[in-house]
């Protein structure tokens, strides 16, 4: 009797931690909605066509690259990673990487697989190979929903992220929060906030007229409000994409998504 | 310069066929500049063209006010089995081309 009183207030008080993190959620997660919602039909159509959307060539570039040998060892990525298959992977991403116990996302993770077991040097962000094998380990979560892992040594860092998120800067004196979960909906001369959800990337943005990784969107928004722009990989923004995955958890993965 | 076409495997004679295409190109306007003030050259795919089994059946003059990575699709009429090729050319003087066949019934 007294063992399952005390299992019960176990499973009370995961249930109300698990409870109080939800409450933490700006946006609860019924009213969730992927960038692709704030789009004009036109572009919504053009991402779901899996021949005219344009991210399809990053993501066919990538397939090829993933058996094509690279670095002093002569591996490919299907050298390894042979049966497996990427599905699920980078619903899961950032995540802590258990060897060094860093954080890492998809495209770190490929830069480490490429220094450290391939023997090739890593690839420059944004350069189109890493798009493309980003794009093409992404396309394959293609549906599935957002669930990265805050738990354990990821938390110190989804605690900065979250700080970072909510912190005002540059020369207008905004956070992310100012828009994103206050204003979300509402017209910023002709553009519709969206509520800022990394669900798409690499995403094909009109605006760049090509491909661009999550962190690219993210310098744009820094450029917008006339804040600083950090250096491509820099820890403040994957803690950042690690808080933007469990704001969104739950909302299906759709790269290559095409954006305004 | 990556490119895919997507022509049906399979049409009746005298069925309108969507055809289309899609080119991994820059298109650079012309008229940009790069970090430290220069003019970025244009260079655009400047003429993309159509064949079917050998008779040209769409063909477009593009221009700096096309995307990059230009789409394009129209709609022809299957006369007979044979071979559409697509053949372009950009300002550089780069050339493509992509080929598939179909196989007309009736």
């Amino acid at each position: 009797m007294r063992r399952a009183r005390a299992r019960f207030a176990l499973v009370a008080a995961a249930l109300a931690a698990g409870t109080a993190l939800a409450q933490e959620r700006a946006i609860p997660a019924g009213e969730l909605k992927s960038g692709s919602a704030f789009l004009g039909p036109d572009l919504r159509a053009l991402q779901n066509d899996d021949f005219a959307n344009p991210g399809m060539l990053w993501v066919e570039r990538g397939e090829k690259l993933w058996s094509e040998p690279a670095g002093k060892r002569t591996l490919a990525c299907a050298s390894c990673h042979k049966d497996t298959s990427m599905r699920g992977v980078a619903a899961h991403y950032p995540r802590i990487d258990k060897a060094s116990g860093k954080l890492f996302n998809v495209e770190s993770r490929i830069n480490q697989c490429r220094t450290e077991r391939m023997g090739a040097g890593p690839l420059r962000y944004e350069s189109e190979e890493l798009l493309a094998l980003t794009a093409y380990v992404a396309r394959q979560s293609l549906g599935l929903p957002i669930a990265s892992s805050i738990e354990g040594a990821a938390r110190a860092h989804f605690e900065s992220g979250r700080a970072g998120y909510h912190r005002r800067r540059g020369q207008m004196n905004l956070s992310c929060a100012h828009c994103h979960d206050e204003n979300w909906g509402k017209r910023l001369l002709s553009e519709t906030i969206s509520q800022g959800h990394p669900n798409a990337y690499p995403a094909y943005r009109m605006e760049w007229q090509t491909m661009g990784s999550l962190e690219r969107r993210l310098r744009a928004c820094l450029s917008g409000i006339r804040a600083e722009m950090l250096p491509y990989g820099s820890q403040e923004y994957l803690d950042l994409e690690l808080f933007l995955a469990w704001r969104a958890q739950g909302l299906p993965i759709e790269t290559p998504g095409v954006r305004r | 310069m990556a490119a895919k076409i997507q022509v049906p495997r399979e049409a009746k004679r005298g069925e309108i066929i969507e055809i289309r295409i899609l080119i991994q190109h820059p298109m650079e306007t012309g008229y940009r500049h790069d970090d430290v003030g220069h003019l970025i050259k244009r260079n655009v795919i400047n003429v993309l063209s159509c064949r079917y089994n050998g008779v040209e059946v769409f063909r477009a003059d593009l221009s700096s006010g096309i995307s990059a990575n230009p789409y394009v699709q129209f709609y022809t009429v299957a006369e007979a089995s044979g071979d559409f090729e697509f053949t372009w050319i950009d300002d550089e003087g780069l050339q493509g081309s992509e080929r598939q066949s179909i196989v007309v019934k009736g």
